[in-house]
């Protein structure tokens, strides 16, 4: 059980270091405030009416027995919302229309999915709410489900969206003109493009072509989703909610239901979990409109089985690739297709995923030509390093192919294509800077995992490599300092993984401080500026650039005040590393002091900063993973895992380290358990934690992490994105451990037992 | 969750009185950890809970010599596969016991419970059916007895009325020279509904096999008991290849069902595997040594 910090820095107080986190303690003790511990006078619990099939018109919804029912204050449909007008939408980072947004939150014309929201009712409390849903009546006219990537682009399959056009995508979130070739329910195609496919291909020795599927899977996350909303008199919406973006939440709700900005007030809880699906709006707007109607706060919570049903999980996928190589391992072109369902509504990550899945090689000629295609299944949120883990499981797994055939060591073949300064990638840019493909592969070489024996025929070892792009975006930061030099820091990010910690750390660096004499603080939408969501691992990079500036600019007025106070000028004041401020003929004064300086040179200090960083850059993990196979059952054992990840700077490594464990857990999962099961009409057969099979500490151990620290050169301290990746080369890992152990090669995932035997069985007849 | 009103007799005779007057509708409650989750999720109709964890009779297990094992049908299982005796002579239903759920459940889940509620791939009720146990009932009219192997009629179907109640499980003597094994195949370590589970008891002479059975579960709409694999390898040697002819009996005698959980194929295919590795491990129980 080992976590090692390669070139661990000595030149750092507070960075590198492992203190408890600022809520850590409000969290064992249960006094931490999540959104379901809201409680307000006269509140309303409201629940929500759900489709029980997969694709269906909706003709009739009668509310009239539910209205009656005592106790039930509100009953809404589609037709309560301020609007649904078919208008494109600017979301600041992404783009949507107003339409799908709409509908997504109450059905109208259809039910895209099971589970789809069909009405909501508020009532007095929770237990009649639900009495209440059962006295909606809703006519159907059933619709036949579509269900894989395969139907939905089917010419004889009709549109889901019957008014919608294949667009071509200029960029991955920049929608161009309608495309020539029109596809059935394919939303948009992009197009990667380098070098000359046909060429590369020409120069090869070996070409490998394979198909893989990947499942639908959740995050996971342990807290449901939840939302309370109060609608005043004067028209002004406040919303406590459990998001990863306040402001994000903000912006939609104020389109949603046509308040500004500025008189919608989002007030972000502690959040339980998140991993990208506690971006989109569910059922706030829903709760806003009701508390409009009654007059009275409305608070909704989720049930499990509707997180399930009705959030946002990951795209299932179908994925075809075609690699070339030379004898000598290198790997001349490759041609990848990937066709990602987004679920009811445009939108799936499949550009981020082919534009990932290359990223660890230098490959001169290559094509990835991505689909986003709907389906009758619950619209795709984003899910850590959305779409990566599939398409890394198409490539690492045709590269271990290739290693396998040309005889080539895993790690030397990946070596000999990594990546490095100067590399184009699939979208004919400059590789990230400061990479460490090739410092990540060595170390990987070296650990004593890779270099252990295999104790028995029945166990294999399995290795892969990954790579996320990670955001910059806006963060916006605010401290003061108080009268006995303690520091009040605020800022726009969620804290979702350790970022008070961290951001409060950074801070304390800038300053020379003790990190326990800063307080940091997530502020609510009426607070502070636009910040964006915490995710794209940006927080602590992005954030943490904010803080540092706004600790710099502190700084600068506190030598100010300093030179004033001891009437010198402010040349003469010398801001050391440890918070002392030292002056000429031995005049010094320690932070702790420099309250009382600013009472007397005109008061508090404070400062803020709004940065929108591009100097994020893309990391690269590695997963090496022992297997044991049941070959009578098809049941594979994790027994041993190591990840490896350059990280830039670990601010706090203990932080680091779980989210690399986590990361890798959930890889696992995707690999080996998780996945919907939808029976053939599209309804969902598994949404329970029971039968949606998540790993539990008994199926996965420990995770060896080694951080590798070669610094970004875009932020102060070096920081990079460290919280997606790690999720991204499991899969492959695992699928190629398992071919290790039993010479077989997983290509649809989760290779759970039913599908392994299988495989096996297939095996042992030929 | 729907109105239910709660019940708390502290004798078998209050109890029927309580479930008859109220009918169907009302249901035992002993640990809840099915019939809860039912009521919460709407599954099942319920509008009254009569706790019989106040009940003596229902609750402990014992030991009386010749006489077998009583085990009280509410009694939490943390409590049965705490019991030496039970350690000892009945390994099969600490096999059982020890996967229900996890650590939680386990405090509250009963035998009683887990036979009544009469799920398909109930993980105690094959243990139940191949130690013999009988089910001692008690209603309106009076005691009856049952054979567990013929208590369950379909997917949460049993031979019990509403308004009967399950006192406790008898198990005779284990016969010298005889071991029991239970095996549950599910995909992940724990927290799992059975994709297939099997249990299997052998009484052996020297190296041939005196008797046998063997039930499974999952593959049916009730726990089965095989007596046509008994009946193939009694009186025989045992070997691997007498297992493995046995095993391509499943081939026939189970036609499961494809769900979430498994297909035909795999099931019939662990369970034969399955019911290889519960016999060779009966096998080394039926010697006094103890199996990993
Ligand atoms: C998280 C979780 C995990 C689980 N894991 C497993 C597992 O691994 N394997 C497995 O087999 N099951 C599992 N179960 C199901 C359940 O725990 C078992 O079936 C358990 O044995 C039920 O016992 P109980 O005492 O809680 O029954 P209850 O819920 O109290 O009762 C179940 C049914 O039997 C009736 N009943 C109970 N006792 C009597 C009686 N004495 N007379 C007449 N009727 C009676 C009740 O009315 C009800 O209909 C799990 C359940 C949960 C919630």
């Amino acid at each position: 059980m080992v976590s090692t910090q390669k070139k661990a820095d000595k030149t750092y107080k507070v960075i590198g270091t492992r203190p408890v986190r600022p809520d850590g303690l409000d969290k064992v003790t249960g006094r931490a405030k999540y959104g379901a511990d809201i409680q307000l006078p006269g509140m309303l619990f409201g629940r929500v009416l759900r489709s029980p099939h997969a694709h269906a018109i909706i003709k009739k919804i009668d509310t009239s027995k539910a209205l009656a029912l005592p106790g039930v204050k509100s009953v809404i449909t589609h037709k309560d919302l301020p609007t649904a007008a078919d208008i494109a939408l600017d979301l600041g980072e992404t783009t949507s229309n107003m339409k799908w947004l709409c509908d997504k939150v109450l059905a109208a014309e259809k039910a895209l999915f099971h589970g789809h929201a069909i009405a909501a009712v508020a009532a007095v409390d929770p237990h009649i709410a639900e009495d209440a849903l059962a006295l909606i009546d809703v006519e159907y006219e059933i619709l036949e489900p579509v269900l894989s990537v395969h139907t939905a682009m089917d010419k004889k399959t009709p549109n889901i969206h019957p008014n919608m056009k294949t667009v071509d995508m200029i960029a991955r979130f920049q929608a161009g003109e309608p495309s020539k070739v029109q596809i059935n329910n394919v939303a948009s195609i992009l197009d990667l493009e380098l070098g000359d496919l046909d060429a590369g291909f020409k120069e090869a020795d070996i070409i490998i072509e394979r198909e893989f599927e990947t499942g639908t899977y959740h995050q996971g996350y342990i807290e449901s989703h939840n939302g309370t909303a109060q609608w005043n008199e004067n028209d002004e919406v406040t919303v406590w909610l459990s998001t990863q973006g306040h402001f994000n939440a903000r912006d939609v709700l104020s389109k949603l239901l046509q308040v500004p900005m500025s008189k919608v007030k989002v007030i972000p809880m502690e959040i339980g979990g998140g991993f990208g699906g506690k971006i989109p709006m569910y059922m706030e707007p829903l709760a806003a409109i009701m508390s409009k109607q009654t007059g009275k706060p409305v608070k909704m919570h989720m049930q499990r089985d509707e997180v399930l049903l009705a959030t946002g999980p990951t795209s299932a996928t179908y994925i075809k690739v075609k690699v070339g190589a030379k004898n000598d391992g290198t790997i001349v072109a490759a041609d990848a297709y990937l066709a990602y369902e987004s679920g009811a509504y445009p939108g799936s990550p499949v550009g981020a995923g082919a534009a990932s899945m290359f990223l660890p090689y230098n490959i001169a000629n290559l094509r990835a030509h991505c689909l986003d295609v709907i389906v009758n299944k619950p619209h795709t949120a984003a899910y850590r390093a959305p779409g990566t883990p599939a398409a890394a499981f198409a490539i690492e797994s045709i590269i271990d192919e290739l290693a396998e055939k040309l005889e080539i060591d895993p790690i030397t073949i990946r070596m000999h294509n990594a990546a490095e300064e100067g590399t184009r990638t699939s979208d004919g840019r400059l590789a990230p800077a400061s990479l460490a493909v090739k410092e990540l592969l060595e170390e990987a070489q070296a650990t004593e995992h890779w270099n252990a024996e295999l104790s028995d025929p029945s166990i294999g070892r399995g290795i892969a490599i990954g790579a996320w792009g990670n955001a910059g975006l806006e963060s916006n930061a605010y401290a003061s300092i108080n009268s006995d030099g303690t520091i009040n820091l605020n800022t726009g990010s969620v804290d979702i993984g350790g970022q008070r910690a961290s951001l409060a750390m950074q801070l304390a660096e800038t300053l020379g401080v003790d990190y326990d004499s800063i307080k940091p603080q997530v502020s609510d939408t009426d607070s502070i500026g636009y910040t964006a969501v915490t995710g794209g691992s940006r927080t602590t990079f992005a954030s943490g650039i904010a803080v540092v500036e706004v600790g710099n600019k502190l700084k600068e007025q506190i030598i100010d005040r300093v030179a004033t106070f001891w009437e010198i000028d402010a040349s003469q004041v010398h801001y050391g590393d440890d918070g002392t401020l030292n002056g000429p003929e031995d005049k010094s004064i320690k932070f702790s002091g420099i309250g009382k300086i600013l009472s007397r040179t005109g008061g508090t200090i404070q400062a803020s900063a709004t940065v929108k960083p591009n100097t994020q850059v893309a990391t690269f993990g590695c997963h090496i993973v022992d297997v044991k196979v049941d070959e009578e059952t098809g049941k594979v054992d994790i027994l041993r895992s190591t990840a490896l990840q350059d990280v830039g700077k670990a601010i706090h490594p203990a932080y680091v380290e779980g989210q690399i464990q986590g990361g890798i857990l959930q890889g696992i999962g995707m690999a080996l358990y998780e996945e919907y099961y939808y029976d053939d009409k599209g309804i969902l057969k598994n949404a329970s934690l029971l039968d949606y099979r998540m790993p539990t500490s008994y199926d996965v151990p420990f995770t060896e992490t080694t951080l590798i620290e070669k610094p970004n050169p875009g932020h102060p301290f070096g920081v990079k994105g460290v919280g997606e990746v790690p999720i991204v080369p499991p899969l492959a890992a695992v699928a190629n451990a398992i071919y290790n152990a039993v010479g077989v090669r997983p290509n649809i995932l989760p290779v759970n037992p039913r599908r392994l035997s299988v495989l096996l069985k297939e095996k042992n007849k030929k | 969750m729907q109105d239910v009103s709660y019940y708390r007799p502290s004798s078998i005779k209050e109890a029927i009185k309580i479930l008859s007057e109220h009918g169907p509708t009302a249901k035992v409650l002993a640990g809840g950890t099915d019939v809860i989750v039912q009521a919460r999720e709407r599954t099942k109709k319920i509008t009254a809970f009569v706790d019989i964890k106040k009940i003596p009779d229902v609750m402990g297990l014992g030991i009386e010599g010749h006489r077998g094992l009583t085990i009280g049908a509410a009694t939490p299982m943390y409590q049965i596969y705490n019991h030496s005796g039970v350690q000892e002579e009945y390994p099969a239903i600490i096999d059982s016991a020890n996967i229900i759920g996890g650590k939680a459940i386990q405090g509250r889940a009963s035998l009683g419970g887990n036979l009544c509620n009469g799920s398909p791939a109930a993980d105690t009720i094959p243990t139940l059916i191949v130690l013999e146990g009988t089910a001692n009932i008690i209603g309106p009219n009076g005691e009856r007895k049952i054979a567990i192997e013929d208590f369950c009629t379909g997917p949460g179907k049993t031979l019990l009325q509403h308004d009967e109640i399950l006192i406790s499980l008898h198990f005779k003597r284990p016969a010298p020279f005889s071991g029991s094994r239970f095996i549950r195949f599910i995909p992940r370590n724990e927290m799992d509904i059975a994709v297939v589970n099997v249990a299997s008891q052998i009484q052996m002479d020297g190296n041939k096999i005196e008797s046998s059975r063997v039930a499974i579960g999952a593959c049916a709409p009730t726990p089965l008991l095989l007596k046509e694999i008994s009946n193939f390898i009694q009186g025989k040697e045992l070997s691997q290849d007498l297992l493995e002819n046995a095993a391509e009996l499943f081939n026939n005698l189970i036609t499961p069902i494809e769900d979430m959980r498994g297909s035909p194929e795999h099931r019939v295919d662990l369970a034969k595997t399955l019911f290889k590795r519960t016999m060779n491990d009966a096998v080394i129980r039926s010697n006094g040594e103890k199996v990993q």
